[in-house]
C-alpha cells in the first residue's frame, strides 16, 4: 500500500451528510424533479379544467373536419375550402418548406458572392460588401418584410399597367406571372432520370476515389458526372417526346393572362428572407476563408498545384469544415423566420394553421403544440445532419 | 576590368577618408516615390485599378453606385418633401396634390407629424414627463457605464439594476401595485395590504430558520447567513413597498403603452432578465448532476428550436390556458415571459462557448485555492468566461433588440406596430407613406444596432488580455 499512516480501521471518515456531495446532489435532484413534476401537473390541470370550463372538447377530432376556408396559394398539393384541417396542416408546412428552400438557394448564392466581395482587394467591391452586410444584419428582418411588402411590392403599377419583364413574364401589384411548366405523360419519367443519374454520379464517384487510393489512377468524374446528370434526362425528355412545355403568360386588357401567378407575398418574404439571411452568410463565409492559414496557399504552390486545383483541392475543404456548422444553423434561423410570413399573410404553418385554424377550432393547445413540434422536428433533423457532417469532416488529429 | 574595380574599392576602403574629387561626400537627395506608388494615385492604382479584372470590378461597382446612391439621394433629401400638413402636401396631381406625376420621395412631414407616436404610443400627453424622466434615467446611467475610464462603475451598476427596474416601473406604470397576501387561509385574515406584509414577515422567518437548519446541518456558523438571507429579504421588502407605495400617479395600463418606448422596455428586460437565466442554464448543462443537465439540455433545445412567434403566440394564446382559473397576467408582461424564456436559452448557449473555451487548469485551479462550486464560479470561471463571450452576448442583444418588432404581430404597438397603426390614418395617406415610415423605423434600428456592434468591438479589443 502506497499510503500507510491512514487509519486502516474501516470506519470512513465521519462526514456530515449534508457535507457528503453526493448527497446533496441526490437531494437537489430530487428537489428539481419534484418541483417539475408539480409545474406540469398544474399546468395540465389548470389546461383541462380552463377547457372544460370554456366548452372546447380536447382531442384532435378537429382535424378530420372541414376548414371552411380557401387558401391562395399552394404550389403542389390540392386544397379546397372543403379540406380538413389535417389538409390545412400539410399545406401549410409544404408552404413553409418551398419558401425555406428557394430562400436558402438565393441566399447562398447571395451569401457566398457577398463574403467573396468582402475580401476582395478592389476597395469599392468590399466596401459596398461590407455596407451591405452591416444595413442588412442591423435592421429587424420583420422590417425588410414590410419595406419589401408594403413599401416596394405594393407601390407596383395596377395589372393593366404590368411591367413587362421578357421571358420572366409581368410584374403588378398582383405578383409576378410568370412562364408556367405544363407536364404532359411521362414528365415524371425526367425526374426519375435525374434521380438516377445523381445516384449513379455518386456511385462512380465513391468508385473512382478508391480506384486513385489504391492505383493513383484519375478518372474524370465531373464531366461524367455532368452527362449522366443532364444527360439523361435530356435524353429521356426527346425519347418521351417533349412532355413539358412552357406557356408564357399574355398581355390582356385587364393584366395578364395564363401562366403561373406568384403572389406578392411570396416575393416579398423571398427577397427579404434571403436578402437578410445572406449577410449572415456572407460573414461566415469571410470567417472560413480567413480561417484558412496562408501558408496552406503557399505550401500547394510549393507542391506544384495550379491556382485553381489549390482552391478546388486545399482552400475550399478547409473552409468548408469552418463553413458548413454556422451554415446550416443559418439555414435552421431562415426555416424558422419563414413563419414571420403571418406578418403578411403568407399561407406558411403559422399563418394557417397556428393562425386560421386556430381561431376557427380554438384547439389552442393541441394546434399550437403540433406546430412546435413540426418546428423543433426539423431544428433537430438538421441538428443530427450537422452532427453527421461535423464528424465525418473534423480532423483526425493523431 | 572588374578586378581593377574590385582593387580600387578595397584601397578606398583601406584608405578611409581619402580625397577623390569624383566621389561624392552628402547623400543624394532623395527621390520622391513614384507617382504610381503613393498618394491618391497609389492608393487607386493598388486598390482600384491593380489588373485588368479587377478594373473591371471597379467599373462595374461604380456603375451599381451610380444606379444606387443619386436615387437614394434624391429620395431622401433632394426630392423629398419637408413641410406640410396633411397628405396633399406628399400627393402627385393625379393623387389631388401638386406634385409632378411619377414623383416618389420621402414625406417627412407625416414622419413629424407621428413622431411622438412613434416614441411614446399612446401614453397619456399629461404623463409623458414621467416617460422622459426614464428615459433620461436610463441613458444617464447607461452612458457613463459603457464608458470604462469613468469611476463608480459599482454605484453605478448598483443605479442601473437596482434602483433604475423599480423606479421606471413606478413612473411608467404609476406603481400602486395592489398586493393582497399569499400565504395565509383567507379565514384567519382578510386580503389586504396589512396581511401582504404579515405573510412576507412568516415567509422570512420560515426562509432564515431553513437557512439556519441547513448551516447548522454543514458545521458551519449560521450567523453570517441568516444576517445575510435577513438583508436579500429586507430588500426586497423595500423594493416590493417602494412598488406598492400610492405616490399619487396616474395608473397608466400597458395597453397605452407603445411606441420605440415600448420597444426600450422590452429589450432592456429581456436581456436583463435573459443574462441570469442563461448563465443558470449554461451551468446547468455542464453540471455533473444527470438531472439538472438533462433539464437544461431539454429546456435550451426546445426554445432555439422553435421561432420566436410560435412563443409568443403560445404566450398570448396558451400562457392563460395553463394558469389557475382567475390569475391573469397582462399582454405586455406574457411577451414579456416569451422574449426572456427564449432569448435565455441563446445566452446560455453563448455562455457555454466561454465555458469551453476556458482552460481546465482554471476550473482546478480554482479548486486547488479551496473555493467552492459557486465561489469558483463567481470569482474564477465567470470573469474570464463572460469576457471572451462580450461578441456573442451583444449579438444576441442586437438579436433580441431586432427581434422586439415581433410582438406587433400579437397586436402590441410596439415602435413598428405603431407605425403601420399609422398607415390607417388616412389625414397622411399616400403611396409613398409606408416606406417613408419604414425607411424612417430601418434608420433608428440601424443606429441603435450599429452602434451596439461597434462597442462590442472597441470592448473587445480593450478586454483583450492577448491569451484566452
Amino acid at each position: 500500500m502506497a499510503v500507510t499512516d491512514m487509519p486502516t480501521g474501516d470506519e470512513k471518515p465521519k462526514v456530515k451528510l449534508l457535507n457528503d456531495p453526493k448527497f446533496r446532489s441526490i437531494v437537489f435532484q430530487v428537489i428539481l424533479i419534484i418541483f417539475l413534476v408539480w409545474v406540469v401537473w398544474s399546468m395540465i390541470d389548470n389546461a383541462s379544467t380552463n377547457l372544460k370550463n370554456a366548452g372546447i372538447a380536447s382531442g384532435f377530432g378537429f382535424l378530420s373536419t372541414s376548414s371552411g376556408f380557401g387558401l391562395n396559394f399552394s404550389p403542389f398539393l390540392e386544397y379546397s375550402s372543403s379540406s380538413s384541417f389535417l389538409q390545412v396542416y400539410w399545406v401549410g408546412l409544404q408552404n413553409t418548406l418551398v419558401l425555406a428552400v428557394i430562400g436558402i438557394f438565393f441566399a447562398t448564392i447571395i451569401g457566398f458572392v457577398m463574403g467573396v466581395a468582402r475580401l476582395s482587394n478592389n476597395w469599392v467591391i468590399s466596401k459596398i460588401a461590407y455596407w451591405y452586410v452591416e444595413i442588412m444584419r442591423n435592421t429587424p428582418l420583420l422590417l425588410q418584410i414590410f419595406i419589401w411588402y408594403k413599401g416596394v411590392l405594393a407601390t407596383l403599377p395596377l395589372a393593366k399597367d404590368s411591367i413587362d419583364l421578357g421571358a420572366l413574364g409581368f410584374l403588378n401589384t398582383k405578383g409576378l406571372f410568370a412562364p408556367k411548366f405544363v407536364t404532359a405523360d411521362g414528365a415524371g419519367l425526367i425526374g426519375w432520370a435525374l434521380l438516377i443519374g445523381l445516384v449513379i454520379t455518386f456511385v462512380i464517384k465513391s468508385w473512382a476515389k478508391k480506384r486513385q487510393m489504391a492505383t493513383g489512377e484519375r478518372f474524370p468524374v465531373f464531366w461524367t458526372g455532368l452527362g449522366l446528370i443532364i444527360g439523361l434526362p435530356l435524353l429521356t425528355y426527346f425519347i418521351m417526346g417533349q412532355p413539358i412545355s412552357t406557356e408564357y403568360p399574355t398581355a390582356g386588357n385587364f393584366g395578364p393572362r395564363g401562366g403561373m401567378r406568384v403572389i406578392p407575398e411570396f416575393i416579398a418574404l423571398i427577397l427579404a428572407l434571403s436578402l437578410y439571411t445572406a449577410a449572415f452568410i456572407a460573414e461566415i463565409v469571410r470567417a472560413g476563408i480567413l480561417a484558412v492559414n496562408r501558408g496552406q496557399t503557399e505550401a500547394s504552390y510549393a507542391l506544384g498545384l495550379r491556382p485553381g486545383q489549390t482552391l478546388r483541392l486545399n482552400i475550399i475543404p478547409q473552409a468548408l469544415r469552418v463553413i458548413i456548422p454556422p451554415l446550416t444553423s443559418q439555414y435552421l434561423n431562415l426555416t424558422k423566420n419563414s413563419s414571420l410570413a403571418v406578418a403578411i399573410a403568407y399561407p406558411d404553418l403559422t399563418a394557417v394553421f397556428a393562425g386560421t385554424a386556430l381561431n376557427q377550432t380554438g384547439q389552442a393547445v393541441e394546434i399550437v403544440g403540433m406546430t412546435m413540434l413540426t418546428y423543433l422536428a426539423l431544428s433537430l433533423i438538421t441538428s443530427l445532419f450537422m452532427n453527421w457532417y461535423n464528424a465525418k469532416n473534423s480532423l483526425v488529429e493523431r | 576590368m572588374a578586378d581593377i574595380d574590385s582593387q580600387t574599392s578595397m584601397n578606398r576602403a583601406e584608405t578611409g577618408a581619402l580625397e577623390v574629387a569624383f566621389v561624392r561626400k552628402e547623400l543624394a537627395p532623395a527621390m520622391a516615390p513614384p507617382v504610381n506608388e503613393s498618394g491618391v494615385l497609389g492608393w487607386m492604382r493598388k486598390n482600384l485599378f491593380l489588373n485588368i479584372p479587377n478594373t473591371i470590378l471597379t467599373l462595374f461597382a461604380g456603375y451599381i453606385l451610380y444606379l444606387t446612391i443619386p436615387g437614394l439621394i434624391q429620395w431622401i433629401f433632394t426630392d423629398a418633401v419637408w413641410s406640410g400638413d396633411d397628405r396633399l402636401a406628399c400627393a402627385t396631381v393625379a393623387q389631388g396634390g401638386e406634385l409632378p406625376e411619377g414623383w416618389k420621395a420621402a414625406c417627412w412631414p407625416y414622419v413629424g407629424a407621428y413622431l411622438k407616436l412613434f416614441i411614446y404610443g399612446r401614453y397619456p400627453d399629461a404623463e409623458l414627463w414621467r416617460v422622459n424622466i426614464t428615459l433620461f434615467m436610463f441613458f444617464a446611467g447607461l452612458i457613463p457605464l459603457l464608458m470604462p475610464n469613468l469611476p463608480f462603475k459599482r454605484e453605478n451598476l448598483i443605479f442601473m439594476l437596482g434602483i433604475f427596474p423599480v423606479a421606471s416601473f413606478v413612473l411608467l406604470s404609476g406603481g400602486n401595485l395592489g398586493l393582497n397576501g399569499f400565504l395565509l387561509p383567507e379565514a384567519i385574515m382578510e386580503p389586504s395590504t396589512l396581511k401582504f406584509w404579515v405573510d412576507f414577515l412568516i415567509l422570512t422567518l420560515v426562509i432564515c430558520g431553513l437557512v439556519a437548519a441547513y448551516m447548522k446541518g454543514t458545521e458551519s456558523d449560521p450567523i453570517p447567513a441568516v444576517v445575510g438571507t435577513a438583508i436579500g429579504m429586507a430588500v426586497l421588502a423595500l423594493v416590493l413597498f417602494v412598488m406598492s407605495v400610492d405616490f399619487g400617479l396616474e395608473p397608466v395600463e400597458t395597453d397605452r403603452w407603445g411606441g420605440f418606448v415600448m420597444t426600450l422596455v422590452i429589450a432592456v428586460t429581456g436581456i436583463v432578465a435573459a443574462l441570469p437565466l442563461g448563465i443558470l442554464l449554461a451551468l446547468g448543462r455542464r453540471s455533473n448532476m444527470p438531472a439538472v443537465s438533462l433539464f437544461s439540455v431539454i429546456f435550451i433545445e426546445f426554445w432555439r428550436g422553435i421561432p420566436l412567434i410560435t412563443v409568443l403566440f403560445m404566450s398570448s394564446v396558451m400562457l392563460p390556458l395553463f394558469l389557475p382559473d382567475g390569475v391573469t397576467f397582462d399582454k405586455l408582461l406574457r411577451a414579456l415571459i416569451g422574449v426572456a424564456l427564449f432569448s435565455s436559452a441563446y445566452m446560455a448557449e453563448v455562455v457555454r462557448g466561454g465555458l469551453q473555451a476556458l482552460p481546465k487548469g482554471q476550473y482546478e485551479g480554482a479548486m486547488a485555492v479551496g473555493l467552492n462550486y459557486w465561489q469558483s464560479m463567481r470569482l474564477i470561471i465567470m470573469p474570464q468566461a463572460l469576457k471572451i463571450v462580450i461578441p456573442g452576448i451583444v449579438n444576441t442583444f442586437i438579436g433580441l433588440f431586432k427581434d422586439t418588432t415581433l410582438v406587433s404581430i400579437i397586436g402590441l404597438l410596439d415602435f413598428l406596430g405603431m407605425i403601420n397603426l399609422s398607415h390607417s390614418d388616412a389625414t397622411w395617406a399616400t403611396p409613398v407613406q409606408a416606406m417613408t415610415s419604414y425607411v424612417f423605423c430601418a434608420f433608428i434600428f440601424f443606429l441603435f444596432c450599429f452602434g451596439m456592434s461597434r462597442y462590442s468591438i472597441y470592448m473587445e479589443d480593450r478586454l483583450n488580455t492577448s491569451h484566452r
